[in-house]
């Protein structure tokens, strides 16, 4: 199984490979052409994204009526830190309830975990973006506590925008386009887009490794050494024509930039919102299949073992009905 | 003699008089007791009580002094609530001995199941509880005291509001006075009365011939008990069964401020509210009929509801039919989503199947009990015919008629050809006439009332030189909604036209623009949506305008600020409004 050698560019390192190695030990079963060292790299990352997949579920699990945004947030910030987490891309995020859509969000202060309270019935986010190790993961996690019928159907619709996603991203569509389609099938399928309501509206923006260092800050929930690569890369990338938020301006306006991008695509109908987030890797290499792919096909959610688990840990509360 | 037509009579000894009971449907199903209210006897649930009687054994009973039933001697003294609770008693222990039964009270009939459900000794004969038009003396008389007590300006309107509402108990305490009255005009004119004040339908039988005496005897029921339980309320009055309160808004003899911290009383309460008169019963029996089953069968699975009604309005809209024409997306989606939130029933009819389909779907997922997509063509007249037949059929009369499917067309007038006219007027102006036509007039030989809303525009009253076609038909639809309007009032339908401005759904998409090649409709579809778009005013808020103006039965309805302005400025300034008319717009 031999192949020309590729040029794979790859968060800003360039690498060549002269075997193609089987990716297939990643679990995702997704053959790409990539060498030890840049798998190595991805490794990293992926090990990372688990580890805050993990924290993710275990949090869930723990969750209970009465509990609110502040205590999730610090469930998981503690989980992570037990495990080695010293640096954060930002601070973990929880919204309960109709903050999950963002109802009535003004301010960006707003996004901050509040004293809202658990309810059965209620849906969740927990958003994090763990550094560690110098590799950075952004996940997101909707779940609700016991049966709520709207969150499941958002979940199971956000599946078809996993697709559409890595499918226009494969077919190196201006990353402004890909934005709009999304939009146009959150409008079919009937929901709102709410990841307008992040920062800059971003769909999805760039993570990179981070250098260690032992005085890590944040200002505002974000880590002061993500927030140097992201200006670096927005510093560049203004330069050369791209940008590192992938939001519905013009900026946006370009094929898709090899490097990791956390996608989150954020659904919202009447008071209840899902989300998923996870890391696109999107090469350069001329093979549609290896151009972009999940870093990881085996996560608690969107994946066949999660399904089977009917959506994460945190269905406990049904069964106990 | 009975007009409830093959009930089965029996007669209940009971405390000195004799009960005439009648009976209806299976006896091994959960046993609904309705008792009657003043002046009146049980055939005031002829309507109510055969449609109950498909899924529950049904049982009526006249009130001692009512009706069949003999009288206790003396009067007075024979009305008192205790007294009242011993016949209840007696009647369920005759038809239904093991299983607690279903109460169901309307004016008196609901004061004294109060009692029946608030005192000690029934606790284990009443599952389930729904009240009509009759507080508890006792929650009344705490009522009136927590309001001359603190009496704030707000709780002294009430007080005085209830008070111009009772002014006939005062007069039923007068000694012989109302004896002789209802033996001699009253009674006489009474029927004609209630045709004419109450809006009753004047058919079948009621009220019976007893009248004149059961309204004579049944002055003993306020007599008795008004003024010992207004003095001093029971402490204890409180509901160990699940109740569910029917309030008619338009009450002449109740303000629904009684019930305003029922909560406290009846912790499982279910609030519906109604656009209707006192006499429900023979009003609105369909609606009263569904409540009913739909309440027992809850109380009797174990009250298991998986999806919840939330919406404001859940009161109001609760078990309603309800048909949104273009629900496939924008305001009609956002409609249909609204009324599903406040548990309605929902039909939601588009051209786009999968629009439909999909607005149906999110509906049974938010609360309305049952949702379905209907795929027509409004402009197509056989296909709505069609439709208003499987409708019939199928689901029921509709309750709540949003024709709200329309399309966009802009362009000069001279450039706009006759195909645009009529492709414009046909889903505008016909699909609205479609509906009327067909559902409103379900909705009036049912007689039981109803809503229609017509999605109007601000373009029906702002003209303007970039949609003269699509302003024609909505002008048309305006008028169109005020000509119903007027006509439907004398039965009880309500029609609104809500006129929004610039809302950001698809309508800007699939406008088309009149003498422009394909490249430049495309561009301009663009262009304008990508304005409405900055405009963001979401139809969500529309579609709360629309629920609010059914609650409140507005007539014509101005959403967005724009649309308010060039309303004023319509009534107003038209000059000015002309002068705007003539600017191009940017496209």
């Amino acid at each position: 199984m031999t192949q020309p050698l590729t040029t794979v560019t790859f968060a800003s390192v360039k690498l060549r490979a002269r075997t193609a190695v089987s990716v297939d030990e990643w679990g995702g079963g997704m053959t790409t052409a990539v060498t030890g060292e840049l798998s190595k790299d991805l490794r990293g990352f992926r090990v990372v994204q688990r580890l805050a997949y993990e924290c993710a579920e275990a949090v869930a699990a723990r969750l209970e009526p009465g509990i609110t945004e502040r205590e999730a947030a610090r469930m998981q910030r503690e989980w992570l830190r037990e495990r080695g987490v010293r640096d954060w891309f930002h601070l973990p995020f929880a919204w309960f309830g109709d903050r999950t859509a963002f109802v009535n969000f003004r301010l960006p202060l707003q996004f901050f975990p509040t004293h809202r309270r658990l309810e059965p019935g209620m849906p969740f986010i927990l958003d994090m973006a763990p550094v560690y190790d110098g590799f950075t993961a952004d996940i997101g996690y909707s779940g609700s506590l016991g049966i709520n019928p709207v969150q499941n159907k958002l979940m199971a619709d956000l599946e078809a925008h996993r697709e559409l996603i890595l499918r226009e991203v494969r077919e190196r569509r201006s990353l402004r386009e890909i934005y709009e389609d999304v939009d146009r099938l959150m409008v079919r399928q009937g929901y709102a887009n709410r990841h307008r309501a992040y920062p800059f509206g971003v769909i999805a923006h760039k993570v990179d490794r981070v250098r260690q260092r032992r005085w890590s800050p944040h200002v505002f929930g974000f880590g002061t050494q993500s927030l140097k690569g992201l200006a670096s890369d927005a510093f560049h990338g203004h330069r050369e024509g791209w940008s590192p938020l992938w939001s519905p301006y013009r900026s946006s306006d370009h094929p898709p930039q090899p490097g990791l991008w956390a996608v989150e695509p954020h659904l919202g109908f009447r008071g209840t919102g899902a989300k998923f987030e996870e890391i696109l890797v999107v090469t350069d290499s001329r093979d549609p299949e290896q151009s972009a792919f999940w870093l990881d096909d085996d996560l608690p959610w969107g994946s066949p073992r999660a399904r089977s688990f009917e959506r994460g840990g945190e269905r406990r509360w049904a069964e106990d009905e | 003699m009975t007009v409830l037509t093959g009930a089965r009579e029996r007669r209940v000894r009971t405390g000195g008089v004799e009960l005439c009971v009648a009976e209806l449907g299976d006896p091994g199903q959960p046993t609904v007791i309705l008792v009657h209210g003043y002046p009146d006897s049980k055939e005031v649930w002829s309507e109510v009580a055969p449609r109950l009687a498909e899924r529950f054994h049904v049982v009526l009973y006249d009130v001692r002094g009512h009706g069949r039933s003999t009288a206790p001697r003396p009067l007075r003294g024979g009305f008192t609530l205790k007294k009242l609770t011993d016949d209840f008693l007696a009647v369920a222990d005759a038809v239904s001995p093991d299983r607690p039964v279903h109460l169901v009270g309307h004016d008196w009939g609901s004061v004294q199941s109060w009692e029946f459900a608030t005192v000690q000794r029934t606790e284990g004969r009443i599952a389930s509880f729904t009240s009509m038009s009759g507080p508890s003396l006792d929650h009344f008389g705490h009522w009136i005291n927590k309001r001359l007590k603190h009496p704030t300006p707000r709780r002294v309107g009430q007080l005085l509001g209830q008070g111009a509402k009772s002014w006939y108990i005062c007069l039923l305490h007068t000694p012989v006075l109302p004896e002789l009255a209802w033996r001699g005009p009253l009674g006489k004119r009474w029927p004609k009365i209630l045709e004419r004040v109450e809006k009753v339908p004047g058919n079948g039988g009621y009220p019976t011939s007893s009248l004149p005496t059961d309204a004579a005897h049944g002055a003993w029921l306020y007599r008795d008990n008004v003024r010992a339980r207004l003095r001093r309320p029971r402490t204890d009055a409180y509901a160990h069964a699940p109740v569910q309160l029917i309030t008619p808004l338009d009450d002449a003899f109740l303000s629904e401020k009684l019930y305003d911290e029922l909560e406290l009383w009846a912790p499982q309460l279910t609030r519906r509210t109604l656009p209707a008169k006192h006499w429900i019963p023979r009003t609105r029996p369909d609606r009263l009929a569904a409540w009913i089953t739909e309440f027992v069968t809850s109380v009797e699975g174990g009250r298991p509801r998986a999806v919840t009604a939330t919406g404001k309005y859940a009161d109001r809209f609760g078990g309603q039919l309800v048909l949104v024409t273009g629900a496939g997306s924008g305001i009609g989606r956002a409609t249909a989503y609204a009324f599903a939130e406040a548990g309605a029933r929902v039909v939601a009819v588009d051209r786009d199947a999968e629009g439909a389909a999909r607005t149906a779907e999110m509906s049974r997922l938010i609360g309305a009990p049952e949702a379905w997509a209907e795929t027509v063509d409004v402009s197509d007249e056989q296909a709505m015919e069609k439709l208003a037949a499987k409708v019939a059929a199928e689901y029921g009369v509709v309750d709540v008629l949003v024709n709200n499917a329309g399309i966009g067309l802009g362009g000069a007038f001279l450039d706009t050809t006759p195909e645009h006219w009529k492709e414009v007027l046909d889903v505008n102006l016909w699909g609205v006439i479609h509906g009327c036509r067909l559902f409103g007039k379900q909705m009036a030989e049912r007689g039981q009332g109803g809503h229609i809303v017509n999605t109007a525009s601000a373009a029906a009253y702002q003209p303007s030189r970039a949609l003269p076609a699509y302003s024609t038909s909505k002008a048309a639809v305006l008028m169109l909604s005020e000509c119903l309007r007027a006509e439907l009032a004398g039965r009880g339908i309500g029609v609104s036209a809500i006129c929004p401005g610039f809302v950001n759904t698809n309508i800007t998409s699939t406008a088309r623009f009149a003498g422009v090649d394909a490249a430049e409709e495309k561009r301009r579809q663009k262009k304008s949506a990508r304005l409405y778009a900055l405009r963001n005013y979401p139809p969500e808020k529309v579609a709360d305008a629309i629920l609010r103006a059914v609650v409140r039965n507005q007539a014509v309805v101005p959403v967005t600020p724009e649309a308010r302005g060039a309303h004023l400025m319509s009534r107003f300034t038209p000059r000015a409004l002309r002068a705007i008319a003539r600017l191009e717009p940017p496209l």
